[in-house]
């Protein structure tokens, strides 16, 4: 429903944001999958050699990449089980009446805004620690040998802190799609003989599925490029136990300098988000639909 | 001076053709209401005139000036909207500034015909308050104020009474009515309601599906509607219409007889049925006839209160001069 | 109908609740406290919860040691310069696609959404070896290009989904009352927009402050914000947990404040209107 005069209009109004990120696309992602078929080194000056695909066959056949990938899929996935049934249950329980509801919102949401590297090295340092951290104080104290988390459990120490840090946005998304459900609704469910689990399963589920739907979609954007995190704790380390694929491209780019083979793994790396990508884009499709 | 003349003109939304080539004149100062049931594209059209669409073939012309490639900011037009759009943000005496601002008037002028469109509408009292402090009709009077201070050349209302509740639109037509009848402006007025168009209207212009099925003055429409589905549209409650071999009687397709051309008698007449609903007004009583011989049920409009009861036995009789004949084609047959 | 709850029932969940709110926010009141202590209180064993003396020398220090006001400083102009450049692109944008939406307004929509799913890391190098050639490197201007850009797909959806809501018949008015498109946007847009486009600042904000992989990358001395300030702890620095907690304190409060006052609109930013 418009005019010739405001469809020009909004054609020229869009071209700005449309060209800055077609740009910010384009170009970077080009200039990737060249670097990819290089042999490129920024410690060998020189000719960067065409090397077809021998930086692929060398990321990929790479231990490392595997370990990387599966990494990173614990790493999503464990945040993500964590957080949405943290999540769930949170909200429950916030929904229900109670003295001083704002004040517990706030702090649940606290750790969503407390910048990754402040986070990760409060965790590592005053939590994790194992001889000053909080955690080995508590141990000593009930006669325990004190743990050292991050040498010995380095990815399920890094899902805690992440899950930690993204368990209120989980929280204040399901919270707010649990208001919105009509207590009618539920009245009617429990008029119909539905008990308090019934009721769970049938409404409130069903009710946040949309939400929950969201934020499996962000969080996965988010947490498919976590690094501060890793890079601040643990390096990747022990070995590469926890390293995920962002941080594996990094070390290979920017430690040891391998610009082919790090483009190469920056490469794989996209088109695992693309195929991720592709099955969320799908899901938020359709609620944009709805 | 506010004539509007639509020549040929058109509107396509993609591969639909949602106005087929019209022509149509509005005279000055004319009260001219587009009428039509949902989806018959009066709103679309209004649209056209204002500037909000572009048309898609033909030239619209105000006061003989082509006016088809103009913005709406430069027609001269004014508008009120179905959801009064007013401007939440400013009060109420911002939002009838609003056009004047934007026309650039200087600030004594614009406060004398603030003040004036004030007074005229009762928004003294509430002059500085925002909409979303303000009562429908109140809103709906802010709209009104907004358009006529800026003195225009027509004002084009789009549905404004249908967010009223039925009491506050009876008021409010009233007052366009009144407005119209002091201020001479040409007026364009959408409704799908057909009493807002008969009680309002100079001349009503009835849309279907794009095409005007018939224009003319309400009294016009009323007695001769130029087709089976002006004659259904017009007149409340709606005309009977019988096709069959009552209508073969009367050589032609479909017969038309309004609920007040019949009389009733509990003794004799032509067509005889049974009462089913009767719907009691006070001033006037309703029948709705079963059991006729017809295909079709009738309504009856009676003056006053007769006393019937569901399941009597009625003898109706239409009155011959009032009948409408229509060809097969659906045309009106004089 | 609100329906009476028995006291007991709300007793107990506001137990469990407040005591569920404490442990999630202790490691945040855990750090500010450990802030206010010595070096030596810090590693207290057992350790003081409250009952210690009570020191601000912390801050003193973490100040004095490093420039922690130009990053501080830093932080401001990064996140704050890419919320309102972005912002500036993004308003004409999303007005576009608002109000005048066409065949492929949704997959322009989707296709901008789709850019943020790209992972940073799949285009660092070329981003740094270009910011290395041209010198972008380590400066406030690089960070802002690039925080810009990747935070432009969310600041035009979240305006979108606002916009969205104003209805078009108002837009319309103002055209019929003879404004110009410039007018339209400043005297009518902008004003029913603001508080829409106040939490599309905030949220974007607070977005860029903590954004912790192209800081980290793209900067070193120069225009290092407070992330990658703090980041510089993770050497045995850290160790001294009360003067990381100060820094660290100082590096989160006023997002941490920001936030709390955002939080509701934080969820429609957040989830592109797909839940209120």
């Amino acid at each position: 429903m418009s005019t010739q005069h405001s469809r020009s209009a909004a054609r020229l109004m869009i071209s700005p944001s449309v060209i800055l990120l077609l740009a910010w696309m384009i170009i970077p992602l080009s200039l990737t999958l060249y670097f990819s078929f290089l042999r490129y080194n920024l410690l060998m000056p020189g000719a960067n050699p065409f090397v077809g695909f021998e930086n692929y066959t060398y990321f990929l056949t790479d231990p490392a990449f595997f370990t990387a990938l599966t990494n990173t899929l614990l790493l999503v996935g464990g945040v993500l089980v964590i957080t949405i049934i943290g999540g769930v249950l949170l909200a429950l329980l916030l929904d229900q009446p109670m003295w001083g509801q704002g004040i517990v919102r706030i702090l649940v949401i606290a750790p969503f805004f407390v910048m990754p590297t402040v986070s990760a090295l409060v965790w590592k340092n005053m939590f994790m620690n194992p001889v000053n951290g909080l955690f080995a104080y508590m141990a000593k104290a009930v006669g325990l040998q004190p743990f050292d988390f991050l040498a010995v459990a380095p990815l399920a120490s890094i899902i805690v802190i992440v899950s930690w840090q993204w368990l209120p946005f989980a929280t204040l998304i399901l919270l707010t799609a649990m208001q919105s459900l009509d207590s009618e609704r539920l009245e009617a469910a429990e008029m119909d003989g539905a008990g308090p689990f019934a009721r769970f399963f049938y409404m409130v589920v069903p009710h946040l599925s949309r939400a929950i739907t969201v934020v499996i979609l962000i969080q996965t954007i988010f947490l498919l490029s976590i690094f501060a995190e890793i890079l601040v704790t643990t390096n990747g380390g022990p070995g590469n136990a926890s390293t995920n694929l962002t941080y594996l491209v990094y070390a290979q780019s920017l430690l040891q300098f391998d610009v082919g083979g790090g483009s190469a793994g920056g490469v794989v790396a996209i088109i695992l988000a693309n195929i991720v990508a592709i099955f969320l884009m799908r899901m938020i499709g359709k609620n944009l639909d709805a | 001076m506010g004539r509007i003349t639509l020549d040929k003109v058109a509107k396509r939304f993609g591969e639909v053709e949602v106005i087929p080539p019209l022509d149509l004149t509005i005279e000055d100062g004319e009260f001219v209401v587009f009428v039509g049931p949902s989806g018959c594209g009066k709103s679309t059209l209004l649209r056209l005139i204002a500037g909000l669409e572009d048309v898609s073939g033909g030239e619209i012309r105000i006061d003989g000036q082509n006016a088809t490639e103009m913005p709406p900011a430069k027609r001269g037009l004014a508008m009120v909207f179905q959801s009064y759009a007013l401007y939440p943000h400013m009060t109420v005496r911002k939002n009838i500034a609003f056009p004047l601002k934007m026309a650039g008037m200087p600030e004594e002028e614009q406060k004398r015909r603030i003040d004036n469109a004030a007074k005229i509408l009762n928004l003294t009292d509430y002059i500085d308050r925002r909409p979303g402090q303000l009562s429908g009709g109140q809103r709906q009077r802010v709209a009104i104020g907004r358009a006529i201070v800026r003195e225009p050349a027509a004002f084009l209302f789009d549905e404004p009474l249908s967010n009223l509740d039925a009491a506050l639109r009876v008021g409010m037509r009233l007052e366009i009515t009144e407005l119209h009848s002091r201020l001479k402006t040409t007026m364009i007025y959408v409704t799908h309601d057909q009493v807002e168009a008969m009680t309002m209207a100079d001349k009503i212009v009835v849309l279907r599906a794009g095409h005007i099925e018939q224009v003319g003055s309400p009294l016009e429409l009323y007695r001769t509607p130029r087709n089976v589905f002006v004659a259904g549209f017009i007149g409340s409650p709606k005309m009977n219409l019988i096709e069959g071999g009552e209508a073969g009687k009367h050589g032609c397709k479909t017969i038309g007889i309004r609920p007040e051309h019949i009389s009733v008698s509990p003794t004799e007449g032509m067509w005889k049925g049974r009462v089913g609903v009767s719907e009691h007004l006070g001033s006037d009583t309703f029948f709705y006839v079963h059991e006729t011989g017809l295909r079709e049920d009738m309504t009856v409009r009676v003056s006053g209160e007769v006393e019937m009861k569901s399941g009597d036995t009625v003898y109706l009789t239409p009155d011959m001069d009032k009948l409408h004949r229509f060809d097969d084609a659906g045309l009106r047959l004089s | 109908m609100a329906r009476a709850v028995s006291t007991n029932r709300k007793i107990t969940v506001t137990v469990i609740a407040w005591s569920i709110g404490f442990l999630i926010f202790f490691p945040i009141l855990w750090t500010i406290l450990t802030s206010f202590k010595t070096e030596a209180e810090a590693i207290a064993s057992p350790p003081s919860f409250l009952f210690f003396e009570w020191t601000t020398e912390n801050y003193g220090i973490v100040m004095e040691r490093s420039n922690y006001f130009l990053h501080f400083m830093n932080s401001v102009v990064i996140s704050v310069g890419s919320t309102l450049i972005g912002l500036l692109i993004a308003v004409p944008a999303a007005w576009s696609m608002a109000f005048v939406p066409g065949k492929n307004t949704k997959n322009v929509l989707m296709w901008m959404l789709s850019t943020k799913m790209l992972p940073p890391v799949g285009v660092l190098i070329p981003i740094y070896l270009i910011f290395k050639n041209v010198g972008l490197l380590d400066t406030r201007t690089g960070l802002v290009i690039v925080l810009t850009l990747i935070n432009l797909p969310i600041i035009i959806w979240m305006l979108y989904t606002y916009f969205k809501e104003i209805p078009v018949d108002i837009l319309e008015a103002a055209r019929m009352d003879g404004a110009n498109l410039r007018n339209e946007i400043i005297y009518i847009l902008t004003p029913m927009a603001v508080p829409g486009i106040a939490s599309t600042m905030l949220l974007n904000i607070i977005l860029a402050w903590n954004e912790a992989f192209w800081t980290l990358n793209l900067t070193a001395a120069n225009a290092a914000p407070l992330t990658a300030f703090i980041a510089s702890y993770s050497s045995p620095e850290g160790l001294f947990y009360a003067k990381l907690s100060a820094a660290s304190t100082m590096a989160i409060a006023p997002i941490l404040i920001m936030g709390w006052f955002s939080q509701k609109q934080l969820v429609r930013g957040l989830t592109f209107g797909a839940v209120k």
